[in-house]
């Protein structure tokens, strides 16, 4: 069992959900990551989705695209990010690390040499936004060779002739796009979430985590009643950048709205 | 080539041609293309489809457009005969209409009642706010806060449309920047949104739905050439950016072995310089924009800002059937400068009083080359893509003309 199965099947032995921050690795600085990282575990964090910076993020809304501009601006590129991975994994060997972003920064470094690096620095999946399940046919042994989890998305959008493609194709968990829209853009709507995932559940027996539009611990408390996983983005970026010319506070920043969020999953009553 | 290929079978039915294309987008995205997908490849062996497209092609456009013989321009030269297929006198100035025709009936019927387009040089933002008008639809046109200066015409003509204009001023503030932003529009509105994209680059089935709109470039010329001159051409030169006016030129002659051709891409201050627009010639494969392709990127992976004069070229990446051509080594790319370029725009002007697009330019300027090594009774087709009306405050700026 790898790190993201193992981890589910904890918690739902003791009744807990997943809260899984993203934060882009480099931002604002290459140094802030590693304690950023170890912050968020402190904090509450079960898995970590990290960020690998893009120039072009399509399907990201103006706090995360300014975020890969800090990290680029900062010298971060994915082999870097690598390194501070491997760094991490020198003291905790137990929270998954999920890599998230676009396709072309991994394809430029070679499928083979980053799925190879990915193994060797503990990175347990990798969640490619605009790599749909249909292109990743030729990818996916590569990832699978050196047991990466491969994460893909659902939309509100999502057919369920797809959500069955996805659901096969998809390991480690799924990550349901609660919006239509880029990342940071409204809040959901939790009735509306509950009832999809209640459909994508007929379709798949991973875990499903529920990302965008999570603000607050309110709304973190009510996904985590229907889903998994929690996944908060870009309201923790946006203390990053509010924090962008005092690097030293964003680990206990970050952590004070995660310390938040876990506080209310873990109180609420089911249903 | 080693296997005869069928050009007219391509992109296969994932949307590929070969290893480039395909489709590349967020998961929210999935289905609307899904929809499209299956909307065109009813509609497009549909007689009244077929008889509306044509239709408005005629009355609407003003097609066929004429292929003209540049006479003293080709005697100037001396080499072979340039004849110019005059894209540039379409209804709106430029090819790009062709295109929008085609996709605004797609959104009539599948009942969008808002569109949205990118644009670099505002050719593409004009010819979508054209049709919108004419439609009667909601129309919003990205573009980048660089090219709103630098095509304050077109800009306002899209305002006097109906359409709005909206300022992208992230990354390079260009076209790639424009793209972006419409993407992520239309991820957002994606329920009542037709995504009128300008190029044939972008998700499948976008690449293959716009050659098959501009491909009525190529198909008139093949058959006005035929039919003035009794052969077929030499050669074809169309200038390269996202490639739309090039494909719409070459995908009907791609089977005529005999016909060699041209893409143009912009060489800004030249290629050795590393400022230019030129991802065939020095880019390599990668994938942006809902598609893998040639493109400007670093070590990294990471996209890199681009140089061209003209506006409708200055972007990181091409058409995936370009990359597949290249590949194959069915079409020769090439490049232009940014002052061979000029020169060819004022050569032109001086010589035919035809004022061409920067963009067409580059084509043109190449052609002049490319005619001084062929003999007399020899034959090249330019697609002239666009009018330079829109560029005069750009050519003013350089010769320091002031209004």
């Amino acid at each position: 069992m790898n790190r993201i199965a193992k981890r589910f099947s904890d918690l739902a032995a003791s009744g807990r959900k997943a809260l899984i921050p993203f934060v882009t690795a480099g931002d604002p600085t290459p140094e802030v990551t590693l304690p950023l990282l170890q912050a968020m575990v402190a904090a509450g964090a079960d898995i970590i989705e990290l960020g690998m910076p893009f120039s072009d993020p399509m399907a990201d809304g103006p706090v995360i695209q300014l975020a890969c501009e800090r990290s680029l601006a900062g010298g971060t590129s994915v082999r870097s990010l690598l390194d501070t991975v491997a760094s991490f994994r020198k003291t905790d060997n137990d929270t998954p690390i999920v890599l998230m972003g676009y396709l072309n920064p991994v394809e430029a470094m070679g499928y083979e040499v980053f799925a190879q690096r990915c193994a060797e620095v503990g990175v347990d999946g990798v969640l490619i936004v605009d790599l749909p399940p249909e292109e990743a046919l030729d990818v996916a042994p590569t990832f699978r060779e050196h047991n990466l989890d491969l994460v893909f998305l659902v939309a509100p959008t999502t057919t369920d002739e797809r959500m069955e493609i996805i659901g096969k194709a998809g390991s480690g968990y799924l990550y349901y796009v609660s919006l239509k829209g880029v990342t940071g853009a409204a809040t959901l709507d939790p009735v509306e979430v509950k009832s999809r995932v209640e459909t994508i559940r007929k379709h798949t027996k991973l875990p499903i985590g529920v990302g965008f539009g999570i603000k607050d611990a309110e709304s973190a408390r009510l996904v985590s009643q229907v889903a998994d996983g929690v996944v908060v983005g870009s309201a923790l970026v946006q203390q990053i950048a509010d924090n962008a010319a005092n690097p030293a506070v964003i680990p206990e920043k970050v952590a004070a709205v995660l310390r938040s969020m876990r506080e209310a999953m873990d109180n609420s009553k089911a249903g | 080539m080693s296997e005869k290929i069928d050009f007219a079978a391509f992109p296969d039915p994932r949307g590929h041609f070969g290893r480039y294309g395909g489709r590349f987008v967020s998961e929210t995205l999935m289905a609307a293309l899904e929809d499209l997908e299956a909307v065109y490849n009813r509609l497009k062996d549909d007689p009244q489809f077929q008889a509306d497209f044509d239709y408005d092609m005629a009355h609407y456009v003003g097609r066929p457009s004429p292929l003209y013989f540049a006479e003293r321009l080709s005697k100037q030269v001396g080499g072979a005969q340039i004849w110019l297929k005059r894209e540039d006198l379409n209804h709106t100035g430029a090819h790009k209409v062709n295109n929008t025709i085609g996709q605004a009936l797609l959104a009539k019927h599948i009942g969008k009642r808002r569109v949205i387009a990118e644009t670099g040089a505002g050719q593409h933002g004009v010819a979508s706010a054209t049709v919108a008008a004419r439609l009667g639809l909601e129309c919003q046109v990205y573009m980048g806060a660089d090219d709103v200066e630098r095509q304050k015409l077109n800009v306002y003509r899209m305002k006097l449309l109906g359409a709005e204009v909206i300022p992208v001023t992230s990354g390079s503030r260009t076209l790639k920047d424009a793209l972006n932003e419409a993407m992520r529009d239309w991820v957002t509105n994606v329920d009542h949104t037709f995504y009128i994209i300008g190029t044939v680059a972008g998700p499948h089935p976008y690449p293959m739905l716009v050659r098959d709109f501009q491909s009525i470039i190529g198909r008139e010329a093949r058959e006005q050439c035929l039919k003035m001159n009794d052969r077929l051409p030499d050669a074809l030169v169309a200038c390269v950016g996202g490639g739309s006016n090039a494909i719409g030129l070459f995908h009907p002659f791609l089977n005529d072995e005999s016909v060699s051709m041209y893409g143009v891409e912009a060489a800004g201050d030249g290629i050795e310089t590393g400022r230019h627009s030129a991802p065939l010639a020095a880019g390599r494969p990668g994938v942006l924009h809902g598609n893998r392709t040639y493109l400007m990127e670093n070590d990294d992976g990471q996209i890199i800002d681009t140089h061209s004069i003209s506006a409708g070229l200055d972007y990181p990446g091409v058409g995936p059937e370009h990359a597949w051509l290249k590949d194959l080594g069915r079409v020769n790319y090439v490049g232009a400068t940014d002052d061979e370029a000029l020169a060819a725009f004022r050569t032109l002007t001086h010589v035919e009083g035809i004022m061409p697009a920067l963009e067409s330019a580059h084509a043109v300027a190449y052609a002049m080359k490319l005619a001084a090594t062929m003999s007399e009774d020899q034959i090249i087709v330019v697609n002239l893509s666009g009018r330079g009306d829109k560029d005069i405050l750009t050519v003013a700026a350089l010769d320091g003309f002031t209004f």
